[in-house]
């Protein structure tokens, strides 16, 4: 039986991982990492869990053994956060298109410079387009459960991808939360084991990764795209299936009183939860607010957006992630591809919050909220605002 | 409209483009691009099999009376025979059109 327990979710996820029985896990202790990968590291020096754990010397090496490890057809886990993340970025590129399934928890945390340990969505975005599967979790218990659920679609051979499940550094990695963690038997029942469709094997020779010529490069890129998008109908099949199993439901988009709501606060990952908060309080004042939580983020679930939100008046997006001499940042952008064009669709403003640890409180939804109504009668100038910004 | 000149399609292309037959590359010539070929002066050669040994691509082969001759469908002209020559009785000549 599972049991309810009070733990550090960076150590729930590791005890997830152990529970889906990894086989290699190459990670680096850059700073800064979190306790997923010293866990595993003791759960395998104490012999709790039969893997290899491979002390590798950067990110960048990690990433590289997860590709081998992956080909060699073993379960593969690792996990890092900012700087490390981007260390990885050359590699992170290549397992996808590769079709070579790796599960990467990373702990989503600012971007340097200045020097920064804490919390935003600015590492990730970097790596949008690495094309692999990406969610975000809301909260600790959410955390372990999108990471069993990685295990199932990412080795799925309808899949056969790489899947990163994010988690807010931080106020997810580092805080202790009540958790259901599944026993064995329970995890075994939902993870079957790892059978490639191809993998290394001196008996059967092949090449995994030859080059792409130019008369070749642009159908093997359409084709793992294609293999991306369709990997929505196994995502949703899995947590179908993980809720009839572990009474857990997950959507690609959660809605939060949206019925008749007139304003939608949109939003990604933990911050949720004081949305939420934020959504009530304004309810209660009589504000026709709701929030639409996007936790699969690639592939992009655009028909499932749609329906969430499709119908409110107002969008308010809000982007963990300063986009640096673009229009507006990247849920934004997305958001307003996707409604471009449609007759009565939304008005879509983006808000720039919570970057480098700053928190995003009740209040701070409350004034993004006014201030998409009021935008939503005379037009801003600029397509996002940052929120929160001390002038002097 | 465009000449499509795709040589496989997306529907067809090999799972994770992965190369399913081990050691096909002795279908392709590989050295066409080459702009400098070695030429070997046989008075100079003493056979001591210098270039054979660090020929990077392995284009160099002995023939039956000892000498060594690289084979220009793998030859990538790169000079690394000519640069290790203990004899300089190898030089790189230009290829003509």
């Amino acid at each position: 039986m599972a049991k309810r327990v009070g733990v550090e979710v960076s150590i729930a996820i590791a005890e997830a991982v152990k529970l889906a029985r990894a086989e290699v896990i190459p990670a680096y202790p850059i700073t800064p990492q979190t306790h997923i990968v010293e866990h595993l590291s003791e759960l395998v020096a104490n012999g709790e869990l039969d893997a290899e754990f491979i002390p590798v010397e950067s990110e960048h090496a990690a990433m590289s053994a997860c590709c081998g490890s992956s080909a060699a057809g073993a379960r593969t886990f690792t996990s890092s956060s900012s700087q490390g993340l981007s260390l990885m970025s050359e590699v992170l590129y290549i397992p996808a298109p590769m079709r070579l399934p790796i599960v990467n928890v990373v702990a989503n945390r600012a971007m340097s410079a200045p020097i920064s340990i804490w919390n935003d969505h600015q590492d990730i975005m970097v790596q949008r387009d690495i094309g692999w599967i990406q969610t975000f979790a809301e909260n600790g218990q959410e955390a372990v459960d999108l990471v069993l659920h990685a295990f199932r679609v990412s080795e799925d051979r309808r899949v056969s991808l790489p899947i990163i499940v994010n988690i807010d550094g931080f106020t997810l990695s580092h805080v202790i939360e009540p958790i259901e963690i599944p026993d064995q038997e329970e995890a075994d029942a939902y993870i079957p084991p790892f059978k490639p469709k191809f993998k290394l094997d001196p008996k059967k020779p092949i090449t995994m990764g030859p080059v792409g010529i130019p008369e070749v490069y642009t159908e093997a890129k359409v084709a793992h795209n294609e293999a991306l998008k369709n990997s929505k109908k196994v995502i949703l099949k899995a947590w179908k299936e993980f809720a009839e199993q572990f009474g857990r439901e997950y959507h690609p988009v959660e809605s939060y009183r949206t019925e008749d709501a007139e304003t939608i606060l949109v939003t990604m990952g933990s911050i949720s939860e004081t949305a939420m908060t934020a959504v009530d309080k304004m309810r209660d004042e009589g504000k026709n607010v709701g929030l639409v939580r996007i936790r699969l983020w690639r592939p992009f679930p655009g028909p499932e957006f749609r329906k969430a939100a499709g119908k409110a008046k107002v969008l308010a997006v809000i982007d963990r992630c300063l986009p640096p001499g673009a229009l507006c940042g990247p849920v934004g952008a997305e958001l307003r591809s996707l409604f471009y064009k449609i007759p009565g669709s939304p008005k879509i403003f983006s808000f720039v919050a919570g970057l480098g640890g700053r928190d995003v409180t009740v209040a701070r939804f409350e004034e993004i909220v006014d201030k998409a109504n009021k935008y939503a009668k005379k037009r801003p100038k600029e397509l996002y605002e940052v929120i929160g910004v001390r002038e002097k | 409209m465009a000449v499509n000149d795709a040589i496989v399609g997306w529907k067809t292309i090999t799972w994770g483009c992965h190369v399913m037959e081990p050691g096909n590359s002795v279908e392709f010539r590989t050295g066409d691009w080459r702009s400098q070929r070695p030429v070997v002066d046989k008075e100079k050669c003493i056979k001591c099999g210098m270039c054979w040994i660090f020929c990077p691509d392995m284009a160099y082969t002995q023939d039956d009376e000892g000498y060594y001759e690289a084979d220009m469908e793998y030859c990538k002209g790169c000079g690394i025979c000519a640069h290790e020559c203990p004899k300089d009785a190898i030089t790189m000549v230009m290829e003509e059109g």
